[in-house]
């Protein structure tokens, strides 16, 4: 069974090494960086990975080429 | 058009107006766990980041400051999972012992190191229901999980904390 108030004896040590962050304020407004983070934001196509776009293109060019390999893919998927 | 709904709409400056109203409180709770200022800026950020990119699965309806909460708390852990375990704690904060205390010097760089080694999800909930003295259920809303559970998670954190401090000489009761 788990005790409603854990061990007292670590809860107390714990308290004198580590003080409540209760008092921290925030000094500064945060908003410029919020808005240069949201500035950041990639275009959704620019950031698919080239990678990917590498395969796209040899899929691509695999169903053009080769329209037999469709089912065979259909099946895999 | 309300704030809320607005700001699921994707309006900037209704997320503007919400960052500016919360951005303090956001701030304050992520101190609590990461106990770093400068991380907990830097996690307020990355908090609203995820706000506002998920803005369209809020409910205008909803408890946008529990929404908030719940979204710091899983970025605070996750910096707390990837983090090295030997964070200090920066000079900014409240003085880490009271002039008074018994645990001193060495003893209570033990206590810190051992704490600190604690895994991260344990580390989350100790600290706040331990140090910051949050209710179980403020927490278990936070984290999103049952108060059962936070419960469940103390104990361990205690029963960790204690083989740990024992290892390092740092007598505590068994019990």
């Amino acid at each position: 069974m788990i005790n409603e108030e854990p061990n007292k004896e670590t809860k107390e040590l714990l308290k004198q090494a580590i003080a409540p962050a209760r008092d921290a304020e925030l000094r500064r407004d945060l908003w410029p960086q919020m808005l240069a983070r949201i500035e950041q934001q990639p275009h959704p196509l620019s950031s698919v990975p080239w990678f990917d776009w590498a395969l796209a293109a040899i899929l691509g060019a695999v169903l053009i080429f080769f329209p037999r390999s469709i089912p065979v893919l259909l099946y895999h998927l | 058009m309300e704030l809320l709904e607005q700001f699921a709409a994707g309006d900037l400056e209704a997320f503007e107006v919400l960052f500016r109203q919360h951005q303090k409180e956001v701030y304050a709770w992520i101190v609590r766990i990461v106990r770093d200022t400068g991380i907990a800026e830097d996690l307020t950020v990355e908090t609203f980041w995820r706000v506002y990119k998920f803005r369209a699965r809020f409910k205008p309806g909803g408890n946008f400051r529990a929404w908030a909460r719940r979204i710091a708390t899983n970025a605070a852990l996750d910096h707390l999972r990837h983090a090295r375990r030997e964070t200090a704690l920066p000079e900014n904060l409240p003085c880490a012992a009271r002039p008074d205390s018994a645990v001193r010097g060495e003893a209570r760089d033990r206590i810190r190191k051992a704490f600190y080694e604690l895994p991260a999800k344990y580390r989350l909930v100790a600290t706040l229901a331990l140090v910051e003295e949050e209710s179980y259920g403020d927490i278990a809303r936070a984290v999103g999980i049952s108060e059962s559970l936070v419960k469940v998670r103390v104990f361990r954190a205690v029963r960790m904390l204690r083989k740990k401090l024992n290892f390092l000489g740092v007598g505590v009761t068994a019990k």
